[in-house]
């Protein structure tokens, strides 16, 4: 239990520091780091697929996208655009509602639980395949079409406007 | 946890550490080698007798150099780059199964740091990891030639992890198995129930794509499009000096060594040889393994041949050309041949 408090307090340090970095290549270092710790997070409560996944996923491969294009655009202090004081006006305003909504939300919660693993062997990809392709079979295969959809829809926007061959 | 499996768990890191650092040591010395041999040069030839010491010469000069750090460098992420290249190069060999287990006085040991249940999946991450140093260090330097080498290497790096889990995905579909020790004990011996049972058999296709990818992803010839130094001076490790460049190219050692490795583990059977039982009953519970163990440093040495005789002959890609192999050609094959593996499972079973 004291892993897990010093894991989530990285969590929440690290996920700050991202807010907080000025320069945006620094956010996403710092927001591959606040992934890194969901992956110990998943370790902890034995999902070791899950664990992996999160790994390849987000740190191995999107956030190496993020990475790529805050280093093409070169990104910083200079080329930031100058927002008006009205705009900084409506952000506090509308982070200030959505702290609200937060808060309410949070208070409106019961005392959580502590969470017990019902099966601790549920992470494991065997249980998990079995799970996704048995019992949730429609569900996973809809959310494949709708990420192919997608995939599809960006390379169509993507080659829009592509020059006549000659 | 007990503090014997600490201790012989660290004992067995420490050693793997140790080989895998001299190997890609040697392996510098064995490129400048095998360059001279198909060139029809000598090669270092004065660093003691054949040149054997020319490794131990390289590092001492790496680490006597100056050591530059750019004015407008960021400080910090300049150092974290080579660091975290070193780093991703060597936690890969955490999973691979070096051996069977091993009689040491009474103990049983396991040649194997850990056997997680997601072994494959482990070394998938430690290899998309593997591109941040790179990135960072690249982007880190305040050069455009750096910068240009680093994002060469995160879109090919990205481009061939595809091709390399969909080439990976079909041999699973045959061992059904995420673990490499089972993966490897299921291609015991060399021929069982009237078919080879090294996975190469079984998926050959499957096998050249994880080859090509693992070039793509270990930087080397001819995908080393990140440090190509006719366009980009020297790509992303331009402004390195010193030390801080050696971490970069040694980790490069490094990662064709674990390649090698992870190569040989899946596709060419690891520590398992023809007449492996006869051989081991001959030599008992300790050599046996061993010799296992040499076994598979043979294939490794093979494979890690195999990679500088690609560097020496086959000049290096354009880079639409890459990205034309990588998406245009790998990924539809490999595709196919997970399609071709799922209906012959099907129906020869």
């Amino acid at each position: 239990m004291n892993l897990f408090y010093f894991i989530a307090f990285l969590s929440i340090l690290f996920a700050l520091l991202v807010i907080f970095s000025k320069n945006p290549v620094h956010s996403v270092l710092y927001l591959i780091l606040t992934f890194f710790t969901f992956t110990i997070h998943y370790v902890l409560l034995n999902a070791q697929f899950l664990a992996i996944v999160n790994f390849i996923v987000y740190m191995g491969a999107i956030m190496v996208l993020f990475l790529f294009v805050i280093m093409l655009l070169n990104l910083n202090k200079d080329t930031e655009p100058v927002k008006s004081s009205l705009v900084k006006f409506a952000g506090i305003i509308g982070g200030a509602c959505l702290l609200v909504v937060i808060v309410a939300a949070v208070k409106a919660l019961g005392k959580s639980d502590p969470v017990i693993l019902k099966q601790a062997d549920l992470g494991l990809v065997k249980n998990l395949g079995k799970i996704l392709f048995g019992q949730f079979l429609l569900p996973f295969e809809v959310s494949s079409l709708l990420l192919f959809s997608a995939m599809v829809g960006a390379v169509l926007l993507a080659t829009k406007d592509k020059p006549v061959k000659a | 946890m007990e503090l014997s499996l600490v201790i012989e768990k660290f004992i067995l890191v420490a050693i793997i550490f140790g080989i895998s650092l001299v190997v890609a040591m040697y392996s510098t010395y064995a490129e400048r080698k095998v360059a001279a041999f198909f060139q029809d040069r000598v090669g270092p030839n004065r660093a003691g007798p054949l040149g054997i010491l020319q490794p131990l010469a390289d590092g001492a000069k790496m680490f006597m150099k100056e050591e530059i750090i750019p004015t407008r460098a960021s400080g910090l992420l300049f150092i974290v780059g080579p660091s975290l290249a070193i780093l991703t190069a060597c936690i890969g060999t955490a999973v691979i199964p070096w051996g069977q287990q091993i009689v040491i006085g009474s103990n049983l040991i396991d040649l194997q740091v850990t056997d997680i249940n997601v072994g494959v999946l482990y070394l998938f991450g430690v290899v998309s990891l593997g591109v941040y140093g790179v990135m960072i260090g690249g982007w880190a330097s305040n050069n455009k030639y750096s910068l240009l080498g680093a994002i060469r290497a995160a879109s090919q790096n990205i481009s061939y992890e595809i091709a390399m889990g969909l080439s990976i995905i079909a041999l699973l579909m045959i061992t059904g198995t995420l673990s490499l020790r089972e993966i490897t004990e299921q291609q015991h011996g060399f021929w069982a129930h009237g078919y080879f049972t090294w996975n190469f058999f079984k998926q050959p296709v499957g096998f050249i794509l994880f080859m090509v990818c693992a070039f793509a992803e270990t930087n080397r010839t001819p995908f080393d499009l990140p440090e190509c130094e006719t366009e980009l001076v020297g790509g992303y490790h331009t402004e390195y000096s010193s030390m801080k460049l050696g971490f970069y190219l040694f980790a490069e050692y490094i990662n064709m060594f674990v390649s090698s490795a992870v190569m040989a583990t899946l596709y060419f059977g690891g520590y398992n040889y023809p007449y492996m039982d006869a051989v081991n009953n001959a030599l008992g519970g300790t050599w046996g393994p061993l010799f296992g163990v040499g076994v598979l440093f043979l294939k490794i040495v093979l494979f890690i041949f195999f990679f500088m005789w690609v560097r020496w002959t086959i000049p290096r890609f354009r880079y639409d050309q890459l990205m034309d192999l990588g998406w245009k050609i790998l990924i539809p094959l490999a595709i196919a041949n997970i399609v071709l593996t799922g209906l012959v499972s099907t129906f020869l079973k």
